[in-house]
């Protein structure tokens, strides 16, 4: 039945994929997340349980039996069968073991690096680099100031050739947009070489 | 409201364990694994006539999933936990109430060039 087949069509569930954007704390994750979504960036609290958390994360939170984690993240439909997610992982060191759960089937990821502070995310290239997860480097230059070149960034970050670096601003979305651009050309270079 | 509560009546156990699962290949209980933070949700339209009656709570996730809505989605607009969320959409899944559909398979050895080259598209296009 025609009819039928419209509706059918009409109803199918896009497929979907994300992309994380992680940093150190305060970086402007959700600030980047927020400036290409589609729509304003949701945000979930997750209940933590003191169990739940390994025995390194227990700092200053001994005392409470739970305490909450939250998420953001934005979306961008790419077509009416594709759509892609943003999730912002969660800066503060502690929550970190969440980041092993959302690094799972994501295409890569934006480590943004505050351009003042880029010891500050240190740790999360440690992470996608330790998991062979993806990424490229956004250096959100706070202010709209990049007092360093690219390059300068890469060595002071002891980033390997094909990591991409990007001097952005995490509230321009264009600028944000060319990020994600620039890791999706990543992906597919890497694609194409091991082809 | 998009759930035609009237049509969502009868309670049988026995019927429960013959309706068939999109995602959980063929297992008896669907299980928090079967949905990840992107999984898209969709309520089934018109409910089988056989499925329990939803809950209130179960109602407000049936008509958010009116439209294909992803798990991560539908917890922040009912501002419910995750982990919360797919418990009760355990067992909207298991009744035959919603259908589940995961996330696009990602794999760093094979990577899918097609589906690289639409992300790309689509972001250039914003
Ligand atoms: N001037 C300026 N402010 C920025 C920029 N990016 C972010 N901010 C501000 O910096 C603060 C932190 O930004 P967020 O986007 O919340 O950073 P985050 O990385 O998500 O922070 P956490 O999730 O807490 O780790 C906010 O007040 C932002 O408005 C920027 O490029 N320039
Ligand atoms: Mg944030």
């Amino acid at each position: 039945m025609a009819g039928s087949d419209v509706t059918a069509q009409a109803a199918t569930a896009p497929d979907t994929v994300k992309i994380l954007v992680a940093g150190g704390f305060g970086v402007g994750k959700t600030t980047m997340v927020g400036s290409v979504s589609e729509i304003v960036p949701l945000r979930t609290e997750e209940p933590l349980t003191v169990a739940g958390l390994g025995v390194d994360d227990l700092d200053g939170i001994e005392e409470k039996k739970a305490t909450t984690v939250a998420l953001d993240f934005g979306r961008i439909t790419i077509s009416r069968e594709l759509v892609l997610y943003l999730f912002g992982t969660p800066g503060q060191q502690r929550f970190w073991f969440m980041w092993n759960d959302l690094a799972i089937g994501a295409l890569g990821a934006v480590v943004l690096v505050d351009v003042r502070r880029p010891e500050s995310s240190f740790a999360a290239i440690d992470f996608f680099e330790r998991r062979r997860i993806p990424f490229v480097v956004g250096v959100n230059g706070f202010h709209g100031e990049h007092p360093y070149p690219a390059e300068d960034i890469r060595e002071a970050l002891a980033l390997p050739e094909h990591v991409r670096v990007l001097l952005c601003d995490a509230r321009d979305r264009e600028s944000c947009r060319d990020v994600l651009i620039a890791l999706i050309d990543q992906l597919i270079a890497a694609a194409v070489r091991a082809d | 409201m998009s759930v035609p509560a009237r049509e969502v009546g009868g309670d049988d156990s026995a019927g429960r364990l013959v309706r068939p699962f999109t995602l959980t290949g063929g297992r008896t209980r669907p299980s928090r694994a079967d949905f990840t933070l992107i999984t898209t949700l969709m309520a089934v339209d018109p409910p089988p006539v056989r499925a329990p009656r939803p809950q209130p709570e179960q109602l407000r996730i049936l008509r958010r999933c009116a439209r294909p809505i992803a798990v991560a989605e539908l917890a922040a607009h009912l501002d419910l936990p995750v982990s919360v969320v797919v418990i009760m959409l355990c067992d909207l899944l298991e009744a035959g109430l919603i259908t589940a559909h995961p996330p696009h398979p990602v794999s760093a050895r094979t990577p899918d060039l097609d589906l690289l080259q639409k992300v790309r598209d689509g972001l250039g296009r914003l």
